[in-house]
């Protein structure tokens, strides 16, 4: 019997591929897979610490294409957007792109994303999980026209000290005089691609978006040029390592998107997630506002801060005491790691109040599996500021050419 | 040029019943009020028009059954020139096949089913007990769940005791009906289909429901509560239509101080700070308002004249969300002698009169609608004022004005090319209970409900503004957010049928409103 089907029926993978998986599944080598946002990508090729320390000390790609986009346009572009996110979209000039937050009515975030100007009344917006719904519900009163163009748009982030160099060979002729959270369109070898000098590792790094088709042929020729410079592809593994260094936070992570939540008390605003700088009270109503000037004048009960825990155990998921007998519990480890690079102990923890003050010291309460048996440690722990790296580089411009 | 610009304390948009209400009960609190009203006269769907020369009518609602006596009263309507051409009308239920049936006529229903006959007062007594606690949900402010405030807990402390007074078996039975559809509750309580069809109409009237929809007993005894305070002399026609309770409305608002100002349409509320502090007329003058209290339809307040800009997603989900499609039409008939309804006597003839033969008639009608189509058999609730108030017609002529259901906001066909078949469905049911009738029309005019939401302003031309259901009712009448008469926008209040307790010729959403203001700026 022959199938009905032209190709294996989509219920037999219902993860999808993206543009690049003929490169990145050829390249990965310990079959190492995690679903993203419905597609599958590789959480890691060979081994983390190869592709952590590529970051730092050379150069990586990414494929960021599951990144979930949507392209927002129409006569009230700029005005949908200003009343949905937490900051000032008036102040986003053509060419930029800004790191956002939304929330619901109550000021908790649904999510946090980009948001590209790629002309007055033409963004692309970037998120980590679908918001169509969202989105749709807050254009209603709105001249705007929300379409999802995740599918139409292949995504790869070039990072690290030698990205630039890399991508200058590669044929992006005047990257270099892109700052941080500029963007630009290039064409190369006739195929047009944009480039953003965004990311998500805190380091020197760009972020390359192109039509499907036209991905392989940019993946080998990108290969091509960075292959004197270190360059390699790396999982979601080891962006997580370095997105805790730069003080990033990870939807379902360190926070839980308003839309999931079911238990009281469960969701978070950008105050409380140390994002008050994303808030800008100035500038016309935006959902959530009343909400966040209310808690703004009622104090924070809790804030997410950074910390520097004693000793080289990472603080996973760790309970945080006011004292080291453990008695009062004052809040929990969200993101923890040992940071190759700072050469500490890092986390990134809700504390409660009056104890997320800087220099505040609380105590983790560190589980350890020792072959099998396990032991506890309480770590002294300091509250400190984020980000925990942020090296020159990231900024500099025009960036190293080596 | 420099304009001098009076300010006022509270600026009231939209002249309806309720606007007119909370407008006086704020001037007589010592606010200075102006009232703004979009049309040439005030008045809103409690309107007088003239539908054809020298013919009028009341545009909506044509019977005076729901103003509360206490509230008549308080604001002085008989001192204000408020005339009953006639009052405690008898309701009619008619049959196309048989002898009409007057609501508490127990003789002729003994006649029919004398097991009807042995229930009815009983039925109408409990009912009245029930409709009388409910009147006490309408009658106030609802409280805020969730405030800590005492005057919230002790406000539903008290609803609780109300229903614990009704005593065991009435509480018991009102908690069983109270979710209940209202033809199962008919069916259960009697048996004469005319009586059914009628009391199953009544729950439904003015609301987009079928009888068989759950919540249409709550529809049938907020009725029924609103007619137990308006007091024994309604059903009642007020002289002049409807037209004239605005206007003694209107002299008791100028009485009290307020500036009323008509044909001035408001083009949006004006925002400064984060509050409503003013209007902008269509005319493009701004006026400064301490607050602004909107009469207006919830949709159109929050969506058209605020702006969801001004609002916050979840929010403008819900106001987008309320459901306010209406089902009901108006005829109107300009006849040129009295029509002649089959087996009717003179005082039932000039009383309320339902064509709803059974319940499952009414349901018939309904479900036309579910699916963009007029009923072809339609339920009618009929008036013919000028057999008591013949100023409302030339010397001689009449006035036929009913409420007819069920016609779809959107018609599938569309209006353009269904209004005149309708009108000749609603001529056709007419003409089975009053032969001759047809020959008699000079001039018929059919308000669809987009012509309603042309003519009176409200959002997809519902008579409530909304729905009247559990879920956007009391607590959380109109929306989540903008219950108890405020709304998230400081400043911005609602006072319309759209707001608690909802609508009917009551007044008393504006009261409530008021009472809402003046005990904000009080605290």
């Amino acid at each position: 019997m022959t199938s009905p089907y032209p190709s294996p029926p989509h219920f037999r993978r219902p993860l999808l591929d993206t543009p690049f998986a003929p490169r990145t599944r050829e390249l990965q080598q310990v079959d190492h897979f995690v679903a993203w946002a419905g597609y599958s990508t590789v959480d890691v090729y060979s081994t983390v610490e190869q592709e952590y320390f590529a970051v730092r000390n050379a150069a990586t790609l990414y494929d960021l294409t599951p990144m979930v986009k949507y392209r927002v346009s129409g006569a009230d572009a700029e005005r949908y957007l200003n009343r949905l996110v937490t900051r000032d979209v008036r102040k986003l000039r053509v060419g930029r792109v800004s790191y956002v937050v939304w929330c619901n009515d109550h000021g908790h975030i649904i999510d946090d994303g980009t948001v590209f100007r790629l002309a007055a009344q033409d963004f692309r917006v970037c998120t980590a999980e679908r918001q169509l719904d969202w989105f749709l519900d807050s254009a209603i009163g709105f001249d705007v026209v929300i379409e999802e163009v995740t599918e139409q748009v292949a995504a790869l982030a070039v990072q690290g000290p030698t990205s630039a160099y890399i991508l200058r060979r590669f044929g992006l002729e005047g990257l270099e005089r892109l700052k941080p959270f500029e963007l630009a369109e290039f064409s190369v070898g006739g195929r047009p691609l944009m480039a953003s000098r965004t990311g998500f590792t805190g380091d020197l790094g760009y972020e390359l978006w192109m039509r499907p088709e036209h991905a392989l042929g940019v993946w080998d020729e990108l290969m091509a040029a960075g292959r004197t410079r270190g360059l390699r592809p790396i999982g979601s593994q080891a962006l997580n390592m370095v997105r805790i260094e730069a003080g990033f936070l990870l939807p379902n992570v360190d926070f839980v998107s308003a839309e999931h939540t079911v238990r009281v008390d469960r969701e978070r605003t950008p105050l409380e997630l140390g994002l008050a700088w994303l808030v800008d009270f100035d500038k016309p109503h935006f959902t959530g506002r009343r909400a966040l000037l209310r808690q703004q004048a009622a104090g924070l009960r809790r804030l997410l801060v950074g910390l520097d825990v004693a000793g080289n155990k990472p603080a996973h998921n760790a309970l945080l005491y006011a004292e080291e007998a453990g008695r009062r519990e004052v809040g929990s480890v969200t993101s923890a790691m040992w940071s190759p690079t700072c050469k500490r102990n890092i986390a990134l923890a809700i504390v409660d109040a009056p104890f997320h003050a800087t220099g505040t010291t609380v105590w983790a309460d560190i589980y350890l599996n020792r072959e099998l048996v396990w032991e506890r440690r309480m770590a002294a722990s300091r509250v400190v500021e984020r980000p925990f790296f942020a090296p020159e580089r990231r900024r500099a411009t025009p960036p190293a050419d080596r | 040029m420099a304009v001098a610009r009076a300010r006022f304390d509270a600026i009231v948009v939209g002249g309806g019943h309720n606007g007119l209400v909370c407008a006086t009960l704020l001037a007589r609190g010592g606010r200075r009020v102006l009232l703004l009203e979009a049309a040439a006269e005030i008045g809103g769907a409690a309107r007088t028009r003239e539908f054809a020369p020298g013919f009028r009518v009341s545009g909506a609602a044509h019977f005076l059954h729901q103003l509360p006596a206490a509230l008549a009263g308080e604001l002085g309507l008989d001192r204000h020139g408020l005339e009953l051409a006639a009052a405690a009308l008898p309701t009619t239920a008619l049959d196309a096949a048989g002898a009409p049936l007057e609501l508490g006529d127990l003789a002729t229903l003994r006649s029919i089913s004398p097991a009807d006959a042995d229930a009815w007062p009983g039925v109408i007594a409990r009912f009245g007990r029930f409709a009388r606690l409910l009147y006490h949900v309408l009658d106030a402010p609802p409280p805020r769940l969730g405030s800590g405030a005492t005057a919230d807990a002790l406000a539903l402390a008290r609803l609780g005791l109300r229903l614990r007074l009704l005593g065991r078996r009435d509480m018991r039975e009102f908690l069983r009906i109270i979710g209940m559809n209202a033809y199962d509750l008919v069916t259960d309580e009697f048996a004469t289909p005319l009586l059914r069809g009628a009391l199953a109409f009544d729950a439904v009237l003015g609301t987009n429901f079928g009888p068989r929809a759950p919540g249409t007993v709550l529809t049938f005894l907020y009725r029924l509560a609103l007619q137990s305070a308006a007091g024994p002399a309604q059903l009642a026609l007020p002289r002049g239509g409807m037209g004239a309770v605005a206007a003694a409305l209107g002299r008791a608002a100028a009485a009290a101080g307020v500036s009323i100002r008509t044909a001035a349409p408001v083009a949006r509320l004006r925002v400064g700070n984060d509050r409503v502090d003013g209007v902008v007329l269509e005319s493009g003058e701004e006026l400064d308002a301490g607050v602004v209290v909107s009469g207006v339809d919830p949709r159109r307040t929050f969506l058209s004249l605020l702006g969801a800009e001004h609002l916050d997603t979840g929010f403008v989900r819900r106001v987008d969300h309320f459901r306010c499609r209406g089902v009901a039409a108006k005829l109107h008939l300009a006849l040129d002698r009295a029509p002649a309804f089959r087996g009717l006597g003179a005082r039932a003839a000039a009383g309320r009169l339902l064509v709803a033969p059974t319940p499952d008639y009414v349901e018939r009608a309904f479900n036309a609608s579910k699916y963009g189509e007029w009923s072809p058999a339609p339920a009618l609730e009929v008036s013919v004022p000028t057999l008591h108030d013949p100023s409302l017609a030339p010397a001689g002529c009449h006035v036929l004005s009913a409420i007819v259901q069920y016609a779809p906001y959107v018609a599938e066909r569309g209006w353009a090319t269904q209004r005149g078949p309708f009108l000749d469905a609603v001529l056709g049911v007419l003409e089975a209970h009053a032969p001759g009738l047809r020959g008699s029309v000079r001039a018929a005019e059919l308000l669809v409900p987009e012509d309603l939401e042309r003519e009176f302003g409200s959002g997809g031309g519902h008579w409530h503004h909304g729905d009247l259901a559990f879920d956007q009712f009391y607590l959380v009448r109109p929306v989540p957010g903008a219950t108890q008469h405020a709304t998230p926008m400081a400043g911005l209040y609602l006072c319309g049928a759209g707001a608690h307790p909802g609508g009917g010729v009551a007044g008393l959403a504006g009261r409530n409103a008021a009472r809402r203001v003046l005990a904000e700026a009080a605290a």
